[in-house]
């Protein structure tokens, strides 16, 4: 087993432990709810609104986790001193920090998963049966978990250079502005000086480009998702994850603990 | 003659502060000093002197600002020294959701272990350090001591050839320090290189072959501890018993403390036979003589104003 996915098994653990997964409880609750009051109402978009619900719900519980959990991954390693012991053994501080995402991504994944099986059980409560375009749905929560780790990924960055509520803003910020990297891109040039122009189109390249990971329309309507568009993304967070993490490494490297 | 086990030379390390870290305070002056292969090295000072901040430059938890440091011949900043030592945090905190086995467990697989390495070490080293029955029980309901215990075991799981405790019996009670007194007596019967930081002089008398101590960020000697803490020896003490009305013409029992029928008085190393003679006299019984050395602390306190006294002597010659 190498030392990063010691650590990565150990925040796993921890995870696991500190009962962070009791979140699914509420998913599920909320999921029968839905399911409940779909059932009730009968309108013809009973499976618009539970995927819509379903996904607006793993994404945003994934984000909270994300981030929350995302800038404490270093942070309270630090403030708690657990990393001095883990750091007088053999384990560079890039190994480290890249188990710390590891475990984080592992915990958002299983998370995700389970929250995705409970979606497609209210999709089937209500709908009765699973059809072909109900996998752009499976895309969808994909998409999600790129999304999750590329936040996570920010977060470690800023955690490990600033305090827990600086990374909050930071990556929350950063997440936000992500949105809207599309608009930006597109904005008419006649609203605006060409120089700000200019920097609006340089500085979407450099945020991440959040808007690209937004399925969701296409997943409660039941259309298919490109698979070009799967792999662009999958390259997309898979390069930006790696740039981030590379540069928190960088970072990290160079601190002094406390 | 076997190398050093640590060389440290000119270390130095200043840490920024202020809006803008463009001011700098020094915690950490020039220090030079060398751990001999298989010794027992104390490191003494008073609080905020610079041991921790040197064994953490040691552990490459900070970077030194200037000067450099060697252990077993390799600079600190190559992380496969790491496998030959071992490192106790001071007061150690370690993820309370595992219990001590897995903790261990847990750092033995940066070793690479096998499975049944890994489990015979983890139980060979709860028994050691007296957890084996608490082995099991989530570290977050362990004590102070306990935790300790814990650090203790990690830092020797894998054998080391060196092992570098900051404060390691500090939070223990009287047992705990024995044990702790006892685990490095063994770890030094096997011919490893202890470095230890403590302010409790009995344990540097205790078990050190050597102390280095430092006061402001910088080293005010090195040697043996007799040498280095036993030199300020001054005066006697004697403590004896006399009744009541005997005390009334004992010019002795004027100037001791008094505790029911005993007295304890301090005298000058020269005057101690007189003083004998007059209590002998006077029918006291003779209950202890002890010499009087100085206390780490009145050891340290002049070490300190010394210390202050040259630095208010730059800062005049300064203005």
């Amino acid at each position: 087993m190498s030392r990063v996915s010691v650590v990565a098994w150990n925040t796993f653990r921890e995870a696991v432990r500190d009962r962070v997964l009791y979140n699914l409880v509420f998913f599920a609750l909320l999921m029968i709810a839905a399911a409940i009051l779909v059932g009730e109402i009968s309108l013809g978009i009973e499976r618009e609104v539970i995927v819509t619900l379903g996904l607006s719900a793993i994404s945003l519980i994934g984000l909270l986790m994300a981030v929350f959990i995302g800038v404490g991954l270093v942070s309270k390693e630090m403030d708690k001193r657990t990393l001095y012991a883990v750091l007088a053994k053999p384990v560079r501080r890039w190994e480290f920090l890249l188990g710390k995402f590891g475990g984080l991504l592992l915990t958002l994944t299983v998370n995700t998963a389970a929250m995705a099986v409970g979606l497609f059980v209210a999709l089937l409560c209500v709908t009765r049966s699973l059809v072909a375009g109900d996998a752009a749905v499976l895309v969808a929560v994909y998409f999600i978990l790129l999304k999750l780790a590329l936040v996570v990924a920010l977060a470690l960055l800023f955690s490990c250079y600033t305090t827990p509520l600086l990374a909050i803003l930071f990556t929350t910020g950063l997440y936000v502005a992500g949105l809207f990297v599309g608009a930006m891109r597109n904005v008419r040039s006649d609203l605006m000086a060409p120089a700000l122009k200019t920097f609006l189109g340089w500085l979407s390249y450099l945020l991440p480009n959040f808007s690209n990971f937004d399925v969701m329309s296409s997943a409660a309507h039941g259309r298919a998702i490109p698979a070009a568009l799967a792999l662009q993304n999958t390259a997309y967070a898979a390069l930006y994850c790696g740039i981030v993490l590379f540069v928190a490494a960088a970072v990290f490297s160079q601190r002094n603990l406390k | 003659m076997a190398p050093a086990a640590i060389e440290i030379a000119n270390l130095t390390k200043d840490y920024p502060y202020g809006f803008l870290h463009l001011k700098k305070k020094r915690s950490l002056e020039g220090l030079t000093m060398q751990v001999e292969d298989g010794e027992v090295f104390g490191f003494l000072g008073p609080n905020g002197a610079g041991k921790s901040t040197t064994i953490k430059l040691l552990m490459g938890l900070i970077f030194p600002s200037a000067g450099n440091a060697k252990i077993l011949g390799k600079p600190i900043s190559d992380i496969e020294m790491h496998r030959d030592i071992g490192y106790l945090p001071e007061q150690p905190y370690f993820y309370d959701y595992l219990t001590a086995a897995e903790l261990l467990d847990y750092f033995a697989r940066f070793y690479a272990f096998s499975a049944t390495d890994r489990r015979e070490r983890v139980q060979r080293m709860l028994k050691k350090v007296g957890l084996e029955t608490a082995g099991k029980i989530q570290l977050r309901k362990y004590s102070k001591g306990m935790l300790q215990r814990v650090g203790l075991a990690q830092a020797i799981l894998h054998d080391p050839k060196v092992v570098i405790l900051d404060e390691p019996m500090s939070g223990l009670d009287p047992l705990g320090r024995r044990e702790v007194r006892d685990i490095i007596l063994e770890l030094k019967r096997e011919g490893r290189t202890v470095l230890f930081s403590t302010h409790i002089l009995s344990d540097a008398e205790m078990l050190c072959d050597r102390v280095g101590v430092i006061v402001g960020g910088k080293l005010r000697g090195v040697g043996a501890p007799q040498e280095i803490i036993g030199v300020k020896a001054h005066g006697m003490e004697i403590l004896f018993e006399v009744a009541a009305e005997k005390a009334a013409g004992l010019p002795l029992a004027a100037q001791a403390t008094r505790t029911g029928d005993r007295y304890r008085v301090h005298v000058e190393e020269e005057g101690l036979y007189a003083a004998l003679d007059q209590l002998r006299a006077a029918g006291a019984r003779i209950l202890s003589v002890t010499q009087m050395k100085a206390s780490l602390e009145e050891f340290f306190m002049s070490l300190v104003a010394a210390d202050r006294a040259q630095a208010s002597a730059v800062e005049v010659s300064g203005k």
